[in-house]
């Protein structure tokens, strides 16, 4: 068991330094370096710099050396919370999105118990009432689900909040929190805001969890030992649940982990459309400005969250799965 | 009544005969027909790609041409009788400004008719690229004026006309998920076949690479990928480049399907036979394994068509894909993204339908393709 933890660990270190790596090459992809913007920045400004200052500066940044010692460089800056400096917003990248962090990783977190809460329940009534109403109209919402892209829901119910209840939709703070400092208040706020765009960011998740918990249910109710505790006379419903939807649940904790990843990408582009305080509006505005640092920094954040996500999924997964453990051995 | 039955005892005889020496292919097909649903997407989207090769026919005025004076103007209904006679018309918009807002309403004036014709002369265009042509399926007759056209679903801010522009979008957002999938194809089918057929330690690195691939959100990728593109490419140039960055992260699914049925047909009687009667690899790869793997790659690539007409709907969407000459239903779609033109100029959002169309039209084929995939399960 031990031994099957440090192995999802190690794959979480490497997939972290593949992440890095990618991050780094984004931040590279731009012409130009971070000292020509600075120029370009420092001419917008009316004032210059002479073609030796520059090159000293060069020197000062390391941008001289070969692209491996720079990536070493920017790897070992990381490791101690330096994500490097904006050029847009002239502060260090930390300072820029640190108020944003926390609403990136709520909205992913309650959109994913939120996907659970509702098509864990449905899944199941599909299941055990295959080809009734229900279960039709279940398959047809997921297929929905599927089709609609997250911002056409979220544009729909920007739509909705407006021409019918008069509200605008978008934000997730009242005016009066929007720069306040973190308090139970503020935290009350923000999950009045929040589940709009949490129940945007579930819709599409549910729909292929549903036919997860379903496919896998309707495999378990035909085996022998459900018969066998039917013909024991265990009440169905009790059967039910005590027996295969417990192990019906086992692949939709294993999905959770590539949902999470998909989750956090919906939620970039959600969070644009309702102009959430999330990391996907300075992403995109980043990335339009290329500020390089600042975009590159965002996409580590979001990589390493995932991927933390994932490992804890996979150790969920050992504690509910005890099977796991004989096949680490 | 005991001859009927003594027919029908043949007839089930037949069948059970015809299904017992019925090739793999055969018994996909009628398995697939069974799904009305699938089989009716299956034309539908047949006849969808059919019409992209002829959507400037369809177009009623110059997708391009933007004129500023007939900006935002609400969708005109075709009226089809005059007075009881069948005189085909849509009632002249007339515009008038709000003395206070500045805001620009149209109203339609029923005095003005503008005539409808069928099978007209319009704007002129190259059909393919290659043959000038101007005949167009519906269309305003000569001496009209610019504003005097007909908006079947409106027009944007700068005045274009949203109808046409729809009918041209669907040419690049339809065409992108085939060549993507194209891409996904070739390196899913080659990753998971190595993968699936050698085993081992080759195995063990690419389902590391997929199971990372698949930790790392896709759109903020995609997104910080795209906007490195530099502006002064072609649409040609930006188009591929979109497709390959969809598709760099897209094709985990097909190789996953493909190593999981190369596991479990390795361990099949027919391959051993083949291995024991000396066949090469070469042979046991493309003449014994791959046939039995062709449906569940089409049924995969069924479904992977969707996610990349979403995907680049969604990165154009956000300014990020296809630039402003060109149009696909993602860059139609910018036009909406602040709740006052969604709630104004609400057919602005009309763009959404065909995308949301055609996805679940691929989704219910992928979905009977999938299960005609495999006819000898139950």
């Amino acid at each position: 068991m031990a031994l099957y933890i440090g192995k999802r660990v190690l794959y979480g270190f490497i997939a972290i330094w593949i992440i890095s790596i990618l991050s780094f090459i984004i931040i590279q992809l731009p012409p130009g370096d971070y000292v020509s913007s600075y120029i370009a920045n420092l001419a917008a400004q009316g004032s210059s710099l002479d073609q030796a200052e520059a090159e000293n500066l060069r020197i000062f940044y390391g941008l001289d050396k070969p692209w491996h010692i720079q990536y070493l460089k920017w790897a070992s800056r990381i490791v101690t919370g330096d994500l490097g400096y904006s050029f847009e917003w002239e502060k260090p990248v930390m300072s820029v999105i640190q108020g944003r962090i926390l609403t990136t990783v709520l909205l992913a977190l309650f959109a994913l118990v939120f996907t659970w809460l509702f098509a864990i329940p449905i899944g199941i009534y599909s299941a055990v009432h295959k080809y009734s109403i229900g279960d039709y109209l279940a398959t047809f919402l997921g297929f929905l689900g599927l089709a609609i892209p997250d911002f056409l829901i979220a544009l729909i119910a920007m739509w909705f909040g407006y021409s019918i209840f008069g509200w605008s939709v978008g934000g997730l703070f009242s005016p009066e929190f929007g720069t306040a400092p973190w308090s139970i208040a503020k935290f009350l706020d923000l999950m009045k805001h929040l589940w709009v765009p949490v129940i945007i960011l579930g819709t599409a998740g549910m729909a292929a969890m549903i036919r997860v918990v379903r496919a896998n249910l309707l495999d378990e109710l035909s085996k022998p030992y459900v018969v066998t505790a039917r013909a024991k006379g265990i009440s169905e419903w009790k059967l039910i649940m005590k027996y295969p939807v417990r192990m019906a649940l086992n692949p939709v904790i294993s999905m959770s982990a590539y949902l999470l990843p998909y989750l956090i990408s919906g939620s970039v582009i959600v969070s644009v459309v309702l102009s959430l305080p999330t990391l996907g509006p300075t992403l995109l505005k980043s990335l339009l400005s290329q500020d390089s640092y600042l975009a590159g920094g965002i996409i580590f954040l979001i990589g390493i969250f995932t991927i933390l996500g994932t490992l804890i999924s996979d150790l969920l997964l050992l504690w509910i799965d005890p099977r796991i453990k004989f096949e680490a051995r | 009544m005991s001859s009927e039955s003594n027919i029908e005892k043949v007839d089930n005889i037949n069948s059970e005969e015809r299904v017992s020496v019925a090739s793999q292919g055969q018994l996909i097909w009628w398995r697939f027909r069974k799904h009305k649903l699938a089989v009716f997407s299956a034309i539908l989207l047949l006849l969808l790609y059919l019409t992209t090769l002829f959507a400037e026919f369809f177009a009623t005025s110059d997708p391009l041409e933007s004129e500023a004076f007939r900006g935002l103007i609400q969708p005109q209904p075709i009226h089809f009788f005059d007075e009881g006679k069948l005189s085909p018309h849509v009632c002249a918009m007339e515009g008038t400004r709000d003395p206070y807002t500045y805001k620009k309403t149209y109203k339609p004036n029923c005095d003005k008719k503008t005539p409808v014709e069928f099978f007209t002369k319009g704007y002129e265009y190259e059909w393919l690229g290659l043959i000038p042509m101007d005949r167009h399926l519906i269309g305003v007759p000569e001496g009209y004026l610019a504003e005097e056209h007909i908006f079947l679903l409106g027009t944007d801010i700068q005045g274009r006309d949203m109808w046409s522009r729809i009918w041209v979008a669907s040419r690049l957002s339809l065409s992108i998920g085939l060549v993507g999938v194209t891409l996904t194809l070739i390196f899913g089918i080659s990753l998971g076949g190595i993968s699936g057929f050698y085993g081992g330690f080759i195995d063990t690195i690419i389902q590391r690479i997929i199971e990372i691939i698949r930790a790392v959100p896709t759109i903020p990728l995609w997104m910080a990928l795209s906007a490195a593109m530099p502006f002064s490419w072609s649409i040609v140039q930006i188009y591929f480049s979109i497709t390959l960055i969809i598709s760099l992260f897209a094709w985990t699914d097909l190789a996953r399907v493909v190593r999981g049925r190369f596991l479990s047909l390795r361990e099949e009687d027919f391959v051993t036979a083949a291995v024991l009667s000396g066949a090469n690899e070469r042979r046991i790869i493309f003449r014994h394994v791959m046939p039995s793997l062709y449906s569940h790659i089409i049924a995969a690539v069924s479904l992977a068509i969707p996610l990349m007409i979403i995907s680049e709907t969604a990165l154009s969407f956000l300014g990020l894909g296809l630039q402003a000459p060109a149009i696909s239903w993602g860059t139609l779609l910018q036009g909406t993204q602040n709740v006052q033109s969604v709630a104004l100029y609400k057919w602005l959002m009309i763009p959404a339908f065909p995308v949301v169309g055609s996805i679940l039209l691929f989704n219910f084929l992928g979905d009977g393709l999938r299960d005609a995939a495999d006819p000898y399960s139950d």
